[in-house]
């Protein structure tokens, strides 16, 4: 365990630099798949055409992506930012599905009552659709934070540090602990970061505490996606 | 514009032969096929038993999805670093990584598959007098097949995004030339292996997925898999990751 103590500073910087690295995608893919997903929830051809790009994003390997992605928009390759715009990606795949899930989850009728109520489309969609999609996208955006915090380790291949480095550094020096440490972190930091949307979840959605996840809620959660890391 | 330069990168013959001393494209296609065929065989012989069990006697389900729970939170790149560090390197503690990630999306999908099956369909074979064994075999397992392929479908995708970081624990895959294009700065390298990973990634997709649609019977209406039915009753989406009839 010394190595423990006498590596501290590294540690900590490599833990903040995986912050660094989770967070804009998480946030990021969330703010841009309400609209993809709103609208997917509407449509049929969008929801068809949404899905499939997201698959098709998705299908495409994490570590091939971090470096397709920087040469397509034109980026220098090695800048950490190439991860971040990559896991965007995976995130607004993941996430989409999600939104749509949880908007057609909100009933027809008590979307009919609001616009019967004279609820603007812009008064609906804030007052009355997006917090009764509330609880389906809190579960999407779990899904989502722990994938991203898993995948972010992927950039070390490339000279990206994050927590992720330590795999390949321990595996270099045949040094367990020191790979130990960076996976205990990483599933630190996902149950950190899990435990704080729940909390978010709470103080956003207090009408949906205590209450039984709905099936919609549940279908997002339980729909398994790959063990994450490669992926 | 380096994204020709990469494909260019691929199309030129000495780098079929050898890249840097190491194996050729070629080369490290054959190895990335092989850990991912084994792979995906292995897990499926331990899997699908497994799931259709869960499925047809519907015990052991809430353990499967905990499973399946549990692995996806590992970071990949942490597992095949410590395994190997633990049990040495060679094929055996490498495919033990890819078998372990290969087995939760077929145990879903064959579960899954199973329990999609309509509980009256099930009851109308038992009726008729079919046993357990012919009711699995002749209603179940048919009816289940095109969510079994899924689960296959997104199992094989899983493995074949893992196996291209076994690279950098010194195995042969397509991930060579993304790790060592990084580490020596050769742009054109990483082009070309991360164009050579994504079109057999997806190659492998289209064709499992041409194989799931294949597989729904004749009768059961197109897409039924994870779909609303006419009624408006949603079936059970497939839990597994990818794609199933439109996607994860």
């Amino acid at each position: 365990m010394d190595w423990v103590w006498t590596h501290l500073d590294l540690i900590s910087s490599e833990t903040l630099a995986h912050i660094g690295l989770s967070v804009p995608p998480i946030v990021i893919g969330f703010l841009v798949s309400i609209p993809l997903g709103y609208w997917a929830s509407r449509s049929a051809v969008a929801r068809s055409v949404l899905l499939t790009i997201g698959n098709v994003l998705y299908t495409i390997p994490a570590l091939a992506l971090v470096v397709l992605v920087p040469v397509v928009l034109g980026l220098s390759l090695l800048n950490p930012g190439n991860v971040v715009v990559a896991l965007t990606l995976y995130a607004v795949a993941i996430m989409v599905r999600s939104a749509a899930d949880a908007f057609a989850s909100v009933s027809a009728d008590v979307r009919q009552s609001a616009t019967a109520l004279g609820y603007s489309a812009a008064q609906r969609f804030f007052r009355v659709e997006l917090p009764l999609a509330g609880p389906v996208l809190l579960a999407g955006i779990r899904v989502v934070s722990v994938s991203t915090i898993s995948l972010v380790t992927i950039g070390a291949l490339v000279g990206i540090p994050s927590l992720g480095s330590f795999f390949t550094d321990g595996f270099q020096r045949a040094f367990l602990l020191e790979a130990a440490v960076g996976f205990v972190l990483v599933l630190v930091l996902a149950a950190v970061f899990d435990v704080l949307l729940t909390v978010l979840g709470r103080v956003l959605l207090p009408w949906n505490r205590g209450l039984r996840p709905t099936a919609a809620a549940r279908r997002v959660i339980a729909q398994q996606l790959p063990p994450i890391g490669a992926r | 514009m380096l994204l020709l330069q990469g494909i260019a990168w691929i199309f030129a013959p000495a780098n079929w032969a050898s890249v840097n001393s190491g194996l050729g494209i070629g080369g490290e296609i054959l190895s990335h096929l092989f850990y991912t065929v084994l792979s995906v065989a292995i897990a499926a012989v331990v899997a699908v038993p497994i799931g259709l069990a869960i499925g047809h006697t519907g015990r052991g389900r809430g353990g499967a999805i905990l499973i399946g729970n549990v692995v996806r939170a590992f970071p990949t790149l942490g597992l095949l670093a410590i395994l190997l560090i633990l049990l040495g390197f060679g094929l055996i503690p490498t495919l033990v990584v890819f078998v372990l990630l290969g087995i939760p999306p077929l145990l879903a999908g064959a579960y899954a598959g199973v329990e999609s099956v309509d509980r009256q369909t099930v009851d109308a074979a038992r009726a008729m007098g079919m046993t357990e064994w012919q009711i699995l075999m002749k209603v179940e397992l048919p009816l289940a097949a095109p969510l079994l392929l899924g689960g296959l479908r997104s199992s094989t995708l899983q493995i074949i995004a893992t196996v291209a970081l076994v690279s950098e624990f010194g195995s042969d895959s397509l991930g060579a030339f993304i790790i060592s294009g990084a580490a020596t700065q050769d742009y054109v390298e990483m082009i070309g292996g991360s164009i050579l990973v994504t079109v057999l990634a997806l190659l492998a997709d289209a064709l499992l997925a041409g194989a799931q649609r294949l597989t729904v019977p004749r009768g059961v209406p197109r897409g039924a898999g994870g779909r609303t039915t006419a009624g408006g009753r949603r079936i059970l989406t497939a839990p597994s990751g990818a794609p199933i009839s439109e996607g994860n």
